[in-house]
Formats: structure tokens, sequence, C-alpha cells
């Protein structure tokens, strides 16, 4: 650097980005917004990968893993042919097709697709109706969290109550399914949904918006991923041992409550340090989205450097964001591992 | 909490190497300036210019885009072609005697500086605008313009788009770390547009998605943009817009601070312009040695010594002409009536026919 006449700082960060980017969570306007701003609304994309994308691998991970136990053929099979398709293709090579294959084949805003007319598939991307994002949703969502929270409170109730004292707990599900309704409703009222409405040919006002290039690199982590969350969900299942399996149908549980009330809890102890892993490894693979032209924390640092020609400085504050997310997930993951451990007396 | 406090640690260690990083360049020049004598010495003494390094190496590493035809293109066989390359080629021949002995690294845009600023590649002759910024605070030199160009726009002939405002709404491609996505923005802005730009990190996939209709617009220097039509499915469906969005001059570029390197690349590229205004061309250059024109005479280095000045033989200009020929020539052939692109000199022509290029005199 000092052989180039440069010299090491942050003060870059201070001065006007000049390039615009395709979706920000936050305002940002190229005219008068800095590169720290830039910066900020890349990882702020990031983690609108990062998080929705763990929830979902979770999910999928956990269906696709307890499905290769099932009793049906089919399930079974489909099962396999996943994991071991996903598997062994390399992630690049998903993500283009994803992209490339399916969501930029999509047909243009003027044929787009439309169902119920309030959502929309083109090329540009999908249009979902989503809350408007003001008072009436937050204060919705607050009420919905206080209902959630009632519901478990009266199931664990329910349920301490149906074993001490061998009532039926008919009155508490009672409750329980006047909560659920009450809670559909909230949803459905209460959150103040926006549907699209298309302004001009392919612009829509209101609504969600997801870019093609966001849904491929989702899609393309969550698919890749669950896949081998599904073997770490398979293999702690395998863990516990056969005789837990042959109490649980001595005592007459069905298959599936066998599943849920006896042998995952104990999978989850097997499950969790290498799911941890994998975790970190989605949330270090989202910097593949530039590849798919996603505006990412890594897209944007690459042009930053570029243009305020900040290589070395740049690439410090990507390692350190990346750094500090992954402690963040692990943090989290040891904590929850912690709770599910064996408590040795 | 142990865990907890494990990772504070942790961060805290990131913190420290951050800054430990941050003032390592501090300290280099606290020891070099204290009892560095021996290595400022050394340094000094050999030169440490590229040009030694290239001379000892017996090849050049010339950075180029590798995917852009008439600029820099490498076909089946894996031949470089183009005016780029040309550039890479007349250098390798001023300094090494033979054009063949450069080797080509394909940079995409955002890596291009990098590399440059490493010391992975000597040069770069890779479509890269001269701006104030790129030559003060990225820390480059730029060598003469080898193509003056505009960053015009890409659309479908059908598509109806013939003005910027006709852009509003619509999803634009562009290449991360170029001017042009500046300038894009900037356009926009000017004419207070609201369009999606949608950014790649290398050309191949930003044209594939335009091909795929992913965007309705795609932009570039309009010389890219041309020569990357030819590589669409169907390049009579795409027209330019009418637009001009910017000035983009394209030259060759070395790193800062190294004169004696640098000058060669400049004064190379400057003699193929000079060349041509000499009417030196390849075919007649054996001829022009003859010749009693003093200008012609000290050009090729039959009298004087202007090779010496910047550390090469007497006679580099005859070695380049002979292997690439003149401006003129390598335009032709790349670019011009003798390719398929068939681009008008316009302002790529020399001065005394109302061009752009001038070449300072050789003396």
């Amino acid at each position: 650097m000092q052989r180039t006449g440069t010299e090491f700082g942050f003060g870059f960060l201070n001065t006007q980005a000049a390039f615009d980017i395709q979706e920000s969570i936050i305002p940002y306007d190229p005219a008068t917004d800095s590169y720290g701003r830039v910066l900020l609304a890349g990882f702020l994309n990031s983690l609108r990968v990062i998080i929705p994308g763990l929830i979902l691998t979770t999910l999928l991970g956990i269906l696709a893993g307890v499905v290769s136990f099932s009793d049906n053929w089919l399930l079974r099979k489909g099962s396999l042919l996943y994991v071991e398709i996903i598997r062994n293709i390399p992630l690049l090579l998903q993500l283009y097709f994803w992209y490339r294959a399916v969501f930029s084949k999509l047909p243009n805003p003027d044929n787009r697709l439309a169902w119920f007319g309030s959502i929309y598939l083109s090329n540009r991307g999908v249009f979902l109706p989503w809350p408007a994002m003001n008072w009436q949703f937050g204060s919705s969502a607050i009420a919905l969290l206080v209902l959630v929270i009632a519901v478990g409170w009266l199931w664990r109730w329910r349920t301490q109550l149906m074993v001490e004292t061998g009532q039926s707990g008919q009155s508490q599900l009672l409750a329980l399914w006047a909560l659920a309704a009450i809670a559909l409703l909230l949803v459905v009222f209460g959150f103040g949904w926006q549907i699209p409405q298309e302004t001009d040919s392919a612009v829509f006002d209101g609504g969600l918006r997801l870019s093609a290039e966001f849904s491929a690199i989702l899609f393309g982590l969550v698919i890749y991923t669950s896949a081998y969350v599904s073997e770490i969900v398979r293999a702690g299942i395998q863990s516990v041992a056969k005789g837990q399996w042959e109490a649980a149908r001595a005592l007459g549980l069905k298959s599936g409550l066998t599943m849920r009330l006896v042998v995952f809890p104990q999978a989850l102890r097997v499950i969790i340090p290498p799911l941890n892993s994998q975790y970190m490894n989605l949330a270090k693979n989202s910097s593949l989205a530039i590849a798919v032209g996603y505006v990412d924390i890594y897209s944007v640092a690459n042009t930053t450097y570029n243009q305020a020609g900040r290589p070395v400085e740049v690439m410090l504050i990507i390692m350190v964001t990346y750094l500090i997310l992954d402690l963040m997930i692990s943090a989290v993951m040891n904590t929850l591992n912690n709770l599910v451990q064996i408590r040795e007396r | 909490m142990r865990k907890w406090s494990s990772v504070f640690l942790t961060t805290l260690f990131a913190a420290g190497l951050m800054t430990a990083c941050a003032s390592a360049p501090e300290t280099d020049t606290a020891g070099g300036a204290e009892g560095g004598d021996d290595t400022e010495e050394t340094t000094a003494a050999s030169g440490d210019s590229r040009l030694d390094t290239i001379k000892e190496r017996g090849t050049l590493i010339c950075g180029v885009d590798g995917g852009i035809p008439g600029f820099s293109f490498v076909d089946e066989s894996g031949e470089y072609s183009g005016i780029d390359v040309d550039i890479c080629k007349a250098v390798a021949a001023a300094v090494l005697g033979d054009p063949e002995a450069v080797e080509y690294r394909n940079l995409d845009s955002t890596e291009r500086f990098t590399a440059l600023a490493g010391g992975e590649v000597d040069m770069l002759s890779r479509n890269t605008t001269w701006t104030i910024s790129r030559d003060t605070s990225v820390g480059l030199e730029f060598a003469p313009t080898t193509f003056y160009d505009g960053q015009g726009m890409m659309v479908r002939a059908d598509a109806g788009i013939e003005t910027i405002e006709d852009l509003a709404g619509k999803a634009i491609c562009v290449e991360a770390g170029t001017t042009t996505e500046l300038n894009l923005t900037d356009n926009l802005r000017k004419a207070e547009v609201e369009a999606e730009t949608v950014t790649f990190q290398q050309a191949d996939p930003a044209y594939a998605a335009y091909a795929e209709g992913r965007c309705e617009g795609m932009t570039s220097d309009k010389s890219q943009l041309i020569a990357r039509r030819s590589t669409l499915p169907n390049p009579d469906e795409h027209v330019l817009m009418d637009i001009t969005m910017s000035k983009e001059p394209l030259g060759p570029v070395t790193i800062n601070n190294d004169s004696a390197w640098f000058d060669v690349v400049k004064w190379v590229t400057y003699g193929l312009i000079e060349a041509e205004e000499l009417e030196i061309n390849q075919g007649n250059v054996q001829e022009q040695l003859e010749s009693e024109d003093p200008n012609i005479r000290r050009f090729l280095g039959v009298e004087g010594d202007l090779g010496e000045g910047i550390n090469l033989n007497n006679d580099f200009m005859v070695v380049v002409i002979e292997s690439v020929g003149n401006y003129g020539e390598i335009y032709e052939r790349n670019l011009g009536a003798d390719s398929e692109f068939n681009l008008p000199r316009g302002q790529n022509d020399l001065w005394t026919r109302g061009g752009l290029l001038y070449a300072p005199p050789f003396r």
C-alpha cells in the first residue's frame, strides 16, 4: 500500500457511495448516502436471506429426516433421492440452476402469472400479499405473541391435570380451540394485509416482493442445506437405542407419537452440535449470492472496495462481519445444546 | 456464562487483529527509517521496478478481460486476439523482443485492481476507464487512451424504449465495480427516472441475464455492447439506444510509483500512434529504416538514443511495428473494416484527421 501511495484507514466509509443497489430494507439513496450505509444495507440483505433460510432449512431438514423412517415406501425413497441428488451437486451449480433455469425463465412482466388477483409471478420476482408495517400490524403481532404464550401455558396445565388428576381435559381443549380461532381472526383481519396493486406494467405497489435473485439464493441455500440437516436428523434418530422404540410400542404408542414424544427429544442431543455447523455453513454460503446478482454484504463490499480502492479495509470488514455472525449462531446453538443435554447428578 | 465470555474474548481477539493490521504499515515505516538502511539500499540498487522483474522472468503477465470480441477474446483454440491483446503484445515486443512472450490472465471487473496492486499481473489492458479517483486514491497510473468510448444502453428492438425516460420501472443489468455502474446511477438520477439495477460480478452472467429477459436494458461501453451483441443468440433483435451516458477513455494501466515501468507502457502506446502518423506500418517498416526523414530515423532508433532513456533497445519500435503494426492497423484488424464489427474510426482517429489520438513528439 505504501508503494502505491495509498493509506490505511476507514475514513472512506463516510464518503458518498454513488452506486445503486437493487433492493434494500432500509432507505438508501445513492445521491446522498455513504459507503457505510450501503454496507449496512448489504448486511441487512444478508440477514434477510440467512434468518428465513435457517428457519426454512430446519423445517425442511427435519421433515426430510423424519420421513426417511416412514412406513410409506414412496416417502422413504423420495427422501433418499432428494438427499443423494442434492448433496452430490455443488451449491454454486444449484444456485445457477435456480436462477437461470427457474426464476429467470418465468414469463416476462407483460405475461406474468396471477392467482386470486393477489399473487403474481414473473421474471422480475414473486409478489405476495404482506402485512403493512405500521402500528396496527405491530399491536396485532404483540397480541398474537401473548396468545401463543397463553396457549403454551394452557397446554402444559392441561397435560399436568390429565396426568396428575386423571381429568379428561375437555374444557381446556375447548379453550385452546377458542384461542386458536381468535389467533386466526387476528392474523386474517388484524395484520392489515396489503395486496400487490399493479400500477404500471410490472410495477407493483404494496405487498411483498421477492426478487428473482432473492428467491434463487433463498431456495438454493434452503434446499442444499436441508439435505445435510436431513442426514443429521436421520443419524440422530438412529442413535436412539432400539429399546426405546420397542418400549414405546409396548406402551401402545402409535409410530407418530413414538417419534414425537420418545425418540425425537432424545435424538436432539445428538442432532444439535452438527446442526450448529450446518447453520454456520448456511450463513457463510449466503455469500455466494453474488453469483446470482443478489446484493448481499459480500456483493456490496466487492463493489465498494473496487470503487473506493480499499481492498484491505473492506475485506477486514467482511471477515469480521461473518465472524461475528457465526459466533452469534454458535452462541445460540450452544445455549440450546445445554438445554437438551442430560443433567448429570 | 463461560460460553458467553469466550464469545466475547474471540470478538475482542478479532478486533485486536484488526487494529494490529491497521497499525502494521506505520510500524513498517518506522522500522525502515530507524535502522533499515540496508533494506532501503537493496530496493534502491535493484531499481525495484517491474521492468527488471519482467526482463528476468522473460514473459509479460498481462491482465485482460478475455470475453469481449474485438478487445480481448479467447477463441476455441485458446488464442487471444483483440485490440487490448495487441497492446500487451506490443509491450512484450518492446521489452522482450518477442510479441508472443505474454501470459494472459482473465480478470473480472472487481478483481482487476487488486490483481495489479498485488503484483499478480504486470499491467492491465482491459477496457479500463481513466478516472481521477482510480488515478489517485486507487493508486494506478493510466497510460495513453487506446480507445475513446462512451457508455450506451442496449435494449430489445421491439421493446419500444427510445429515451432514458422510457426505462422507468424497467430492470437494467450492469457489471459490478465498473464506471458504467456509477454513470447509470447518475444518469437515472439526472433524468429522475426510477429503474431497477441488477448488478453482476462478471460480464457473462450479466449478458446472460439480459439475453434471458431478466432485464429490459443492458448498459456498458458502446464498443463492448456492439462486440457482445455479436455473441447473443439473435444479434438483430437488439439495438443500441441513441444516447451517450458518459465519456469512457479506455487504456492500459500500471501500478502507481513505478515510473520506469509506466514510462515503457506509456511510450510504447504512444509509439503505436506516432507510427501511424509517420505512416510506418508492418509492411514498410524495413524500408523506412532507410528513410532520410530525421523524425522517422529517430523514431526507429537509426539515430539518437531514445530507447536508452526508458531502458529499452533504441530500435524497440521497429520490433513493435513488425509484430503488431501501427495503431491504425491494430484498429482495422480488430474493430474496423477488417473485422466483423466494421466500427468507423470516429474519435479514435489521428488528430490530423479530426480524431483525438495525439502522441507527444519522439525526441
